[in-house]
């Protein structure tokens, strides 16, 4: 994964950035504004602003052009900060969108009429329930499964892993995407999809944010958020009238000034683009998730349902142990047990070679070159080398080495069968060594479970996520496996309906369910889960089930999944409280300043010694204006995720956004007022 | 001393909490108790009278039941208001009161205000001081409590109904309001306060003078008004009156029973969540904004007015206009934080002398209106203000906020948008209507700083329906009448129904257990959060308006 991380690291590119900024003034119009409610009011305080700055008299007596005028472009800044942030996280999107739509250029396509006979047509014209012919070189052009043939097929255009896939009718392997290319031999293919709705169409449009619908806790914010504005606007206008009761004049400017520093501009502007940045960290990450709520779900799972072949081990038996029987030694099974896989080019006899290495026992392959290889078939059952000094190394499974020594007058050591049975109650696979007729000792095979699952099964552990295997496994097999990984439960000898089941009952619990799947008897599980990652790999009922799709078909992401669910979600908690703590600082510098022409007593309230009312309020309209910007990068990379307890990622959380929203616009404020306070001198408003 | 005094009384609070949390519970919850023997008997006789049946309801049928029942209450207080002069028990012959008045005085009880626009002695009969007054403080009471019985029952429970109104009505008044009555009564005429039905008595006095004495049944009206955060005075100068609270006893049992409810309830939520962290987390937080208030307010009485000490006059006994000497500076300002935190708004000295620093307190807690609050609604308030503050700050925690094991989702976050903006919207904009209206600005007696204070404690009061006046308004006219009761009337429902929609609709939720990764709401760290979340929201929104009155006020004093 980091490697994808790190490639997009920077979050902006000179490209980005050139249509960032010619959106951001696109965004302006207030027929867009309208749909983010707390920038339409910025929006509206800047055209009263606007107006007051060309006709300073419209609504109040002795209109300051010059101020208003100033106030006017403060709020034109902020307001393209804002939808600068909106537009720098869709270019992002775009951006890919862009790539993936080069794939989609108008093919030509290869119909298989129903006398057989072959018709060119545009890729366009293909309709669902066609078949196509699909040889080297040719883009498949839609969704579809494989009817007849075997291919490798590019699947770079959408995955970007340029090793070609093995396509064949039948089967897990049968389901091929559009855009992707043939690279060998031919596939015939009933194509799945209608035009225009492709799984690359869908992708394509995801990415670039056109389908994107807030999600349910994005508009619950939302709403408290216009809930807050409204109560701001209220605030504002009843001050109004109360400041002319008690002969405190305030201009019109400076009380657009104060609503706009207190509504919650900073969060208001970045909360689409932390949407949009979410699904795109997914995106990047290779995963596609068919809405941004099912990002969000993410960071609610509480259970895991994992799959042990495949996600939590290899599936293949790789050699654990080396058990040396009867007279001889740990040195001699590993060094025979070399010798015998020397040749062996399945994955377990390299496993073979590679445990001994670790053990110190190193077999230079050259000096057994002249060997003769004996190859496994189904007829011995065994595997080895006959040695040119006429030694046959053999290793195989126990009863067919036991039988192969008594046939050539050996025997069995006492000490086999107990070793041979304890290694397979614990799940493994014994290979018994034999040289000659001689029993060396046991190979232990087993299951292996990936590195750095453990410390990644700790880590959910920590957040709270409990993890159940499923295999099929027995139970004690399972329960070694379980163990061995650290997961939290098992479901031994499990079968597709099982998963239904523990689902269900985690669900009923009250807990948020999220699992990985391939194959067609999966989808049902996919779509009961409340998070259903689908392989890539996988067919097409699999990942039209499920609710994101992996292009790299690597089920242990899962896990990431869910942490970029968590930090999305963090985000928009940190921003939000960032924001609205930010009121604090800018009550402080605001409502001193525009009472104390009036009031000079007021004065004392000034805490942070702002030199001028004016310097005072245009301070914190700038800070309100310029904290957008800050905060962009936070809001594209999402604040830093470390796996650690609630309670104490809140009070982390709590310390930075809270306390720190509440110190850094006090420091902010005073900064932006030193600095502008001899300009406006110089302008005559100090 | 006068610390002390003020310690004992808190302290004599936290004693009874806990017992009287635990009592609460089992009215609440129908569990059983030591004195159901008699009371089952008792309730049962009411049920089979009226013939409530004691079925389960819904959110809505119970807003409904709550809402119905105080209209059909309302509207027979109204017609006594208007008939009392020729009905019986009215041996001042005192008149009946104009349509809006008593339009103002029916919705200021029947919502738990006691805002009173006339004065006991002239305004009201002891027929209606009995069966309209007394009658109302009772069942507003009662209503507030029963509210926020079934809010408790929704946001905690697991089904989707949430009790049966008539039923909690019935066991608030014979289990908690009447027993309680019965005894502070019988203290208070131990202390001297008058329960007679005989007229006004004219007495010579040492000068050779007359004086006229009023009397009547102040006691039994005296009780329910504190034990039902009430607060409406039999007589015009309320908890200051001398047959209303005689001695420091009588004030310092006053002070207790407005606390004694608001604050068990706190207690019993705790029990009824089977987490009583959770009520302790929200009790500090009520207590943290209460402790900030309380010694602003000792502080600047106890200093005393510049002005006055510049003339010469003596302020070593603090800022004593408009104070009983027989309370005191700690008595009066422990009093004025007590009655607005708790929203009784009875007083015990003049808001209106207060300094103005002194006079914010009792204005900043009913903008907060969630410092333990009135009857039940309080503790509804701060619900409201705890959910908020798990959405805003709970996201940080990676998840979906959850409150008590539910998932805030948009539809409480609508209904809590809204319900959050009643508060500001029916203080600030009558306020500023008042202030542009030739009604509203002939009403105010002292211009300036001081003036609009006047008019933003008149809404402040209504809206959290506390009835404490700034006094100094001349209210009693059709423009203030018609406002206040509109302010009273939005501020008392709109907030129920809408919560108690919260309620309902959390009341249907899944149940999620607590793991590591939930935002757990019962640990000290969330107090905090509350605390500023409620500074924040609540009290900044009215910081403008504070800073014209009050707080210029007090920055210009002695100009």
């Amino acid at each position: 994964m980091n490697e994808k991380l790190k490639k997009n690291k920077n979050w902006i590119t000179k490209d980005i950035l050139k249509n960032a900024v010619k959106d951001s003034f696109k965004k302006l119009n207030p027929k867009d504004m309208v749909k983010n409610p707390v920038m339409f009011v910025v929006e509206v305080g800047f055209i009263i602003t606007l107006l007051l700055t060309v006709f300073p008299n419209l609504l109040e007596k002795n209109g300051n052009s010059l101020y208003n005028g100033i106030v006017s472009a403060i709020l034109f800044i902020t307001l393209l900060f804002a939808n600068f942030a909106e537009a720098v996280a869709e270019g992002r999107g775009k951006a890919q969108a862009d790539s993936m739509k080069k794939t989609k250029k108008d093919t030509q396509a290869k119909l298989v009429e129903k006398d057989g006979n072959i018709k060119i047509l545009s890729s366009n014209e293909i309709k669902k329930g066609d078949i196509v012919l699909c040889e080297p070189g040719d883009i498949i052009p839609n969704d579809g499964e494989v009817v007849e043939g075997l291919a490798f097929v590019d699947e770079s255009a959408i995955t970007g892993e340029s090793a070609p896939v093995l396509k064949e009718a039948g089967g897990d392997f049968s389901s091929v995407t559009g855009g992707t290319k043939v690279n060998s031999d031919w596939l015939k293919i009933k194509i799945t999809a209608t035009p225009g709705e492709s799984f690359l169409d869908k992708m394509i449009s995801l990415v670039e944010g056109a389908s994107r619908q807030k999600t349910p806790n994005e508009i619950a914010l939302s709403t408290i958020l216009i809930s807050l504005t409204v109560i701001f606007l209220i605030v504002v206008i009843t001050l109004y009238p109360m400041a002319h009761y008690t002969g405190v004049t305030i201009s019109v400017s400076s009380l657009i000034a104060l609503l706009v520093c207190l509504i919650p501009t900073t969060i208001g502007g970045l909360l689409s683009a932390i949407g949009i940045a979410g699904m795109d960290r997914v995106t990047r990450f290779n995963v596609i998730a068919m809405s941004g709520k099912a990002v969000e779900a993410c960071g609610d799972v509480d259970t895991m349902i994992l799959d042990k072949t495949g996600t939590i081990t290899y599936g293949n038996r790789l050699a654990a142990e080396f058990i040396p029987v009867g007279k001889f030694t740990q040195e001699n099974i590993a060094r025979f047990a070399v010798i015998a896989s020397l040749k062996d080019e399945t994955p377990e006899g390299r496993s073979v070679v590679e445990l001994a290495a670790k053990q110190g026992v190193i077999i230079d392959k050259s000096e057994y070159h002249t060997s003769e290889n004996i190859e496994f078939t189904s007829q011995t059952r065994m595997s080895g080398l006959n040695l040119s000094n006429g030694a046959r190394v053999r290793k195989g499974a126990s009863d067919t080495i036991q039988k192969y020594i008594l046939e050539h007058g050996g025997i069995v050591p006492d000490d086999l069968q107990p070793n041979v049975d304890k290694i397979s109650k614990l799940g493994g696979t014994p290979l018994v060594v034999c040289v000659d007729k001689e029993i060396i000792g046991v190979i232990y095979l087993k299951d292996t479970v990936k590195p750095g699952l453990v410390e990644r099964f700790q880590r959910l552990r920590q957040i709270g996520i409990k993890t159940i295997m499923c295999t099929g496994d027995n139970p004690l097999t399972a329960e070694t496996i379980a163990k061995e990984a650290g997961v939290d439960d098992f479901i031994a000898e499990c079968k597709p309906e099982d998963k239904i089941d523990v689902i269900k009952r985690e669900q009923a619990l009250g807990r948020l369910v999220a699992m990985t799947g391939d194959g067609t008897n999966d989808a049902p599980a996919l779509a009961q889960a409340d998070v259903g990652l689908a392989m890539n790999s996988g067919t097409v009922a699999a990942k039209e089930a499920a609710n994101m799709v992996d292009l790299d078909s690597d089920p242990t992401k899962i896990i990431e999944v869910v942490e970029i669910g968590k930090q999305l979600l963090i985000t928009r908690g940190s921003l939000t409280t960032f924001s609205i703590a930010n009121d604090v600082a800018k009550y402080f510098a605001i409502i001193p300043a525009m009472f104390t022409l009036s009031i000079p007593q007021m004065r004392v309230l000034n805490v942070m010694g702002l030199s001028t009312p004016n310097s005072a309020i245009l301070s914190a309209l700038i800070f309100n204006a310029v904290i957008i910007p800050a905060l962009i990068p936070i809001a594209m990379k999402g604040v830093k995720y470390k796996p650690m307890s609630a309670e104490a990622m809140l009070a982390k959380n709590m310390l930075i956004y809270g306390l720190g929203g509440m110190a850094v616009p006090f420091i902010g404020i005073k900064l932006i007022d030193v600095l502008i306070s001899p300009i406006l001198k110089a302008l005559n408003l100090g | 001393m006068e610390i002390i005094q003020i310690l004992i009384t808190l302290g004599i609070l936290m004693i009874l909490v806990i017992p009287m949390g635990k009592y609460l519970f089992k009215v609440i919850s129908g569990e059983k108790s030591f004195i159901d023997p008699c009371f089952d008997r008792v309730d049962g006789v009411i049920y089979k009278l009226t013939g409530i049946k004691k079925s389960e309801m819904s959110w809505k049928q119970y807003a409904v039941s709550f809402v119905a029942t105080n209209l059909i209450m309302a509207l027979l207080v109204y017609l006594l208001f208007r008939l009392q002069g020729v009905l019986v028990l009215n041996p001042d012959g005192n008149k009946s009161m104009n349509p809006l008045l008593a339009f103002n005085t029916a919705i200021s009880f029947i919502t738990n205000t006691n805002l009173q626009h006339y004065s006991g002695e002239w305004g009201m009969t002891y027929f209606t001081q009995m069966a309209a007054v007394t009658f109302l403080m009772f069942t507003s009471a009662a209503s507030g409590f029963s509210v926020a019985a079934a809010f408790i029952r929704g946001i905690t429970g697991k089904s989707e109904t949430v009790g049966n109104f008539f039923v909690d009505m019935v066991r608030v008044i014979t289990r908690v309001l009447l027993p309680l009555s019965i005894i502070v009564t019988l203290i208070l005429v131990w202390q001297g306060v008058p329960q007679t039905l005989e007229g006004t008595k004219t007495i010579t006095t040492l000068q050779g003078s007359y004086q006229d004495i009023p009397l009547g049944p102040v006691a039994s009206m005296e009780s329910i008004k504190h034990i039902g955060t009430n607060g409406g005075g039999f007589f015009g100068a309320n908890s200051a009156h001398p047959f209303e609270n005689p001695t420091p006893l009588s004030n310092l049992i006053e002070i207790i029973s407005m606390m004694l409810i608001p604050a068990s309830l706190v207690y019993a939520f705790g029990i009824m969540l089977k987490n009583k962290k959770q009520a302790w987390v929200l009790f500090a937080a009520m207590s943290i904004l209460f402790l900030i208030s309380l010694p602003i307010c000792y502080l600047s009485e106890a200093g005393g007015n510049p002005i006055l000490a510049g003339a010469g006059l003596s302020q070593s006994m603090g800022n004593m206009e408009g104070k009983e000497v027989r309370f005191g500076i700690a008595q009066s300002s422990l009093f004025t934080t007590v009655t607005t935190a708790f929203t009784t708004g009875s007083v015990n000295n003049m808001h209106d002398s207060l300094t103005p620093l002194g006079g914010l307190v009792p204005l900043f807690q009913m903008m907060l209106n969630v410092v333990f609050g009135g009857e039940g609604v309080g503790f509804m308030n701060i619900i409201m203000y705890a959910i908020l503050a798990v959405f805003l700050s709970g996201l940080m925690v990676g998840r979906t906020p959850e409150f008590l094991g539910k998932k805030i989702e948009g539809r409480e976050m609508k209904l809590i948008a809204i319900a959050i903006l009643i508060h500001p919207f029916i203080i600030l904009m009558p306020t500023a209507i008042s202030l542009i209206s030739h009604q509203g600005l002939s009403a105010i007696t002292n211009p300036g700083f001081h003036g609009l204070s006047q008019v933003l404690y008149e809404f402040t009061s209504s809206a959290a329906n506390n009835g404490s006046g700034f006094e100094g308004l001349v209210d009693n006219t059709p423009f203030w009448n018609i406002l206040t009761a509109i302010v009273m009337f939005a501020g008392r429902y709109l907030s129920i129904i809408i919560l108690l929609a919260v309620a309902g609709s959390l009341a249907s939720k899944r149940l999620i257990p607590a793991g590591v990764g939930t935002f757990r709401t019962d640990k000290a760290i969330f107090a905090f959060i509350l605390v500023a979340v409620v500074l924040i929201v609540g009290a900044l929104t009215f910081f403008p308006a504070l800073a014209l009155g009050p707080i210029a006020e007090q920055l210009t004093l002695g100009k």
